[in-house]
């Protein structure tokens, strides 16, 4: 081992603070924990005072609007972006976008980006000496359907390294950015894929602390979406928070 | 009315920055245009460090206090004004946008700037609002910022300066920001 990996921790260390906190987390706890350390970068950058409690109002209620002037219906397809196929196992990962009320969210901005095969982001910083894909950039854009489908056509992520601790692999993800109607309904999240044996290591999945809010981001392999000698197929549908706009017709809550 | 679970957020992660900017996403309106505003800052971290890897989100209603419901933000024509833009941060944590002040949603209420907070680090989005500077008895009385002590009210309403209206944002530490949640967020 080099010097400059010295100061990392082994993954046994991370483990057993995740397995604690785990221990000691409520049930029911659905979002991932701002505070905690297992992800070392999260120590300085979480707010140590409780969320303050807002009634949601002009601008909040609103989420912006995108349309076809925004995207191109090209922009769906990761695999048609530089006049060549890029390396590895071409997918298809579609679902649909809903509120938390069920409703279809429609029309609506879905970006992506992700690593290419062998795990390499197209960022300058990222120092993984891994190939970079020419015919690859891993960012992706569609608008959902009238009934709140999305479908992406890309290839399947690799996992990569990172200096969290000592050997530490992030699992395989899409990174995901979602709107809703109202602002307040905002998302940014990882999609990950079914069965990586690298889910109990990492503690950016493992800040959420409830099982059932974690496989939530895993997405289902559906051999229907699977194209013959073509490509395999993902879906995954994503739930919002709900729309304050029916919360306060019906006046739930 | 059954709610479904939702799916849990998670962080922006170091490599947004080939993916979610794009040319103008700042720039609500052009820099310069009579009623352009520079609303800028910096993101800090619990010591006081500029995050050169967050991004920021603003939502907001027009001067006349309408909030648009019209598409273009991401291919910017400058006929028409969204309402949203996005700015990343620069390696001292700054960040900027050129926009127009809001005006009032509704008779009587403050006009803000909403946010939203994403960084490598962060495991989920933040929400804030920026308010525009206003008598002290006009912000007391705001709804929301009736609820929280004067120094942190204070911490939620932009400054005015020459050049624009600044307002930081620290994640942690001393001058911790005011973060939002809403009802239908659950928890």
């Amino acid at each position: 081992m080099t010097s400059a990996t010295d100061h990392l921790q082994p993954q046994q260390i991370v483990s057993d603070e995740i397995e604690k906190l785990h221990a000691d987390a409520l049930p029911g706890d659905c979002q991932p924990r701002l505070d905690f350390a297992p992800y070392r970068s999260s120590l300085l950058r979480h707010p140590t005072k409780d969320l303050r409690h807002a009634d949601p109002e002009g601008a909040e209620l609103v989420a912006p609007c995108f349309g076809h002037s925004d995207v191109d219906r090209l922009e769906s397809d990761l695999t048609i972006q530089r006049g060549g196929d890029p390396i590895g196992e071409r997918i298809l990962v579609k679902g649909r976008v809903l509120d938390g009320d069920g409703r279809p969210v429609r029309r609506q901005l879905v970006e992506i980006w992700q690593a290419n095969a062998a795990g390499r982001y197209v960022h300058k910083r990222d120092q993984h000496p891994a190939p970079v894909d020419p015919n690859f950039t891993g960012v992706g854009r569609c608008l959902t359907d009238d009934d709140g489908h999305y479908s992406f056509t890309t290839i399947k992520p690799g996992p990569y390294p990172w200096r969290n601790h000592l050997n530490a692999w992030r699992p395989a993800h899409i990174h995901f950015s979602l709107f809703g109607t109202d602002f307040t309904q905002r998302l940014v999240t990882q999609m990950y894929f079914p069965g990586d044996p690298l889910f109990a290591l990492d503690p950016i999945y493992q800040a959420i602390t409830e099982q059932g809010a974690r496989d939530r981001l895993v997405a289902t392999y559906d051999h229907d979406l699977s194209e013959h000698e073509w490509l395999l197929g993902y879906r995954w549908d994503i739930v919002l928070t709900g729309s304050h706009a029916t919360w306060r017709e019906t006046g739930d809550e | 009315m059954s709610e479904l679970l939702t799916t849990p957020g998670q962080t922006v992660g170091p490599f947004f920055h080939y993916a979610l900017p794009f040319p103008g996403d700042r720039e609500l309106v052009p820099p310069g245009r009579a009623g352009a505003v520079r609303l800028h800052g910096h993101v800090y971290d619990g010591l006081g460090a500029g995050l050169q890897d967050a991004l920021l989100e603003i939502r907001q209603a027009d001067a006349h206090g309408v909030v648009p419901r019209v598409e273009g933000s991401l291919r910017r024509s400058g006929a028409s004004f969204t309402g949203w833009g996005r700015s990343t941060t620069d390696p001292t944590g700054h960040y900027w946008f050129s926009t127009v002040e809001p005006g009032p949603a509704a008779e009587g209420s403050l006009p803000f700037f909403a946010v939203t907070v994403f960084a490598r680090g962060l495991l989920d989005r933040l929400f804030t609002r920026i308010y525009l500077p206003a008598p002290a008895e006009a912000l007391a009385g705001d709804p929301l910022l009736s609820t929280l002590a004067p120094e942190e009210r204070d911490r939620m309403v932009a400054i005015r300066e020459e050049d624009g209206l600044r307002f930081d944002i620290h994640l942690q530490g001393p001058s911790e920001s005011v973060f939002l949640t809403y009802p239908r967020h659950g928890g």
